[in-house]
């Protein structure tokens, strides 16, 4: 039985990572995605920040959700994430100011992330909180992933360093490109395609196998 | 004896045309465009031209081998793409810079939209809007033409390694005694010094004429060829060349002396290359006549309003990927009519046949046109 609900645990926390990747698979979070993956730092907390209110409000949103009326619910959510995101948005403020100057209004924007209120409206509402919150995080998770990809590449293309730290040199030619908002478009695109082939593959090698065991 | 018959729909009569042989003939009228060019550029152009269109061909044998399109690098589309491509950059672009603005022609312009045929917008001007955005210090560093040892030395920028910022074209002109001037194309030193090229060197590019492209009269000649065999569609030129002469003499004519004649609105940067090579790819310009004329106006005036009222000194490249983008509009307002669903055969059945003086249509008698039904449970 243990066993059991441990599986259904793990595969809770992958189903984000992979199956329903929001950035790769679902496509969802669009904004912040193209927006601010300029550089990988500015990828990872954003991809934190994400993470921190996806996860606190899926939480307190599973615990209230047997008190809440379902007329109100939307609201209710939306007044939970505005919380969290309050919260990062003084905290962030308060660890770098730098970090706050580049993620510029994305970090309030989170409210409006459909990630968020869509966990809270499709998954959070309907399980106990210990689910709930493991879901979120291994959304989250993926969300972050998604955004270090496109952040990783359009950085080490488009400056040339990775985090901050100089990859190939003083003499290295930028690809401006990169860092305007159609390299965004043009990353995405590429990740979007590799992930979709594999996926295919993958199908393709099941269907293969099942057919094989079938006869 | 018998006769044998067989019974197929239209058409009966097929031309000899395909698409090999068109683009073999436009691989052959390029040949002497990039024959001057090496002329007039020397090493550096030749190896930018082969890089250039050795990996177009790769990548498009990659997305050949890959992807689920079609085609063939017999088949020449990718050749032409990669010769144009080179045709566009300046000689002395790093060379890893071509591979790259090669390999996203390919990708970004080509096999994206499906393979040869089914492209939307012309993929060596794909690539070269891509490198223009990425390197946009690299693209505008033009050198002089006929420099004395171009047979024998590479312009130091083409061997930048790869990833790496290409060296200073302007200190090493500086070093052979040339200056900045002189590695400025026509049309930067009319929008930012207000001189104009003289008229013979702009046509012929074999003396004074820096920095630019092959001769326009070349390659009008080549398009000729090409227009006389029937294997490019003459309308398009002459109406992307008419439109911009036409709205640069308008402009000359009501502002004067503040803009450039129109002859050197022609035949200055790469209008007339842009018009011959690039506005007329089959796939991505219109295939209606009237459209063609229509989408050739377009390119020539979005081409002078580029040059003369944006930031940029040359405007054709955007002009004609604009032009792409509206042909299927073009084509879907300038269809034409269908044999026997003519507006004159229309007239005459009106004048044919008169009504009968007590003829009353059904609603001048009250009638009501019944509400269709729609039977919920179809019997089958």
């Amino acid at each position: 039985m243990s066993d059991l609900s441990q599986t259904r645990t793990f595969d809770e926390f992958m189903e984000g990572i992979w199956r329903q990747n929001p950035v790769f698979v679902m496509v969802l979070g669009m904004c912040p995605t193209l927006a601010v993956t300029v550089s990988a730092m500015n990828a990872l907390s954003m991809g934190l920040a994400t993470a921190f209110v996806l996860v606190c409000s899926c939480g307190l949103v599973s615990l209230m959700r047997n008190i809440v009326p379902k007329e109100v619910r939307i609201a209710t959510y939306i007044v939970i994430i505005a919380t969290f995101v309050t919260v990062v948005d003084y905290a962030i403020q308060a660890v770098s100011l730098a970090v706050y100057d580049a993620l510029g209004a994305f970090i309030q924007l989170i409210v409006v992330n459909c990630i968020i209120l869509g966990r809270a409206e499709a998954h959070a509402s309907k399980h106990p909180p210990a689910t709930a919150m493991v879901n979120a995080l291994g959304m989250s998770l993926g969300f972050v992933i998604g955004l270090l990809a496109l952040g990783t590449v359009r950085e080490v293309l488009g400056a040339g360093t990775l985090f901050g730290v100089s990859l190939f040199g003083a003499n290295f030619q930028p690809w401006v490109v990169m860092v305007l908002p159609p390299g965004g478009f043009i990353v995405l695109g590429a990740w979007l395609l590799l992930f979709s082939t594999l996926k295919q593959r993958k199908e393709v090698r099941l269907a293969e196998q099942g057919g094989g065991h079938g006869a | 004896m018998t006769v044998q018959t067989e019974i197929r729909s239209a058409p009966h009569i097929k031309g000899p045309r395909s698409v090999e042989q068109i683009m073999a003939n436009v691989v052959y009228s390029l040949a002497p465009i990039c024959a001057f060019f090496v002329y007039q550029y020397g090493i550096s152009a030749l190896a930018s031209i082969l890089v250039v269109t050795a990996s177009c061909l790769l990548a498009e044998r990659v997305f050949v081998r890959t992807g689920t399109q079609a085609g063939s690098l017999s088949d020449f589309s990718a050749t032409i793409t990669g010769l144009l491509l080179a045709l566009t950059l300046p000689p002395g672009f790093p060379l890893w810079m071509g591979v790259v603005a090669g390999f996203s022609a390919m990708a970004l312009g080509k096999a994206l939209f499906g393979g040869i045929g089914f492209n939307v917008f012309n993929p060596a001007l794909v690539g070269r809007a891509f490198v223009q955005a990425a390197f946009p210090a690299a693209i505008a560093t033009y050198t002089p033409s006929f420099l004395p040892g171009r047979f024998t030395e590479f312009i130091p920028s083409s061997l930048a390694w790869p990833l790496m910022a290409p060296a200073d074209t302007a200190a090493w002109l500086k070093a052979m005694q040339y200056d900045a001037l002189a590695s400025a194309s026509p049309l930067a030193r009319w929008k930012f010094e207000g001189f104009v090229t003289p008229a013979w060197d702009l046509v012929t590019s074999l003396t004074g004429h820096m920095a630019v492209g092959p001769s326009p009269l070349l390659i009008l000649l080549c398009g000729a060829y090409l227009a006389l065999r029937r294997f490019m569609d003459w309308r398009i030129p002459i109406a992307v060349l008419g439109s911009a002469g036409l709205s640069a003499l308008l402009i000359y004519a009501v502002f004067g002396t503040r803009f450039p004649d129109p002859f050197f609105m022609l035949f200055s940067g790469g209008l007339v290359l842009g018009a011959v090579f690039m506005a007329t790819d089959m796939a991505t310009s219109p295939v209606t006549p009237r459209g063609m004329w229509l989408y050739g106006a377009l390119i020539g005036l979005l081409t002078v309003v580029i040059r003369f009222y944006s930031g940029l000194p040359e405007g054709v490249m955007y002009a004609i990927l604009i032009g792409n983008a509206a042909t299927p509009l073009i084509e879907r307002i300038t269809q034409p009519t269908p044999f026997g669903k003519g507006v004159s055969i229309r007239a005459r059945r009106q004048a044919t046949y008169t009504l009968h003086p007590d003829y009353i249509s059904r609603e001048e008698a009250g009638a009501k046109t019944p509400k269709k039904r729609f039977l919920k449970n179809k019997p089958k």
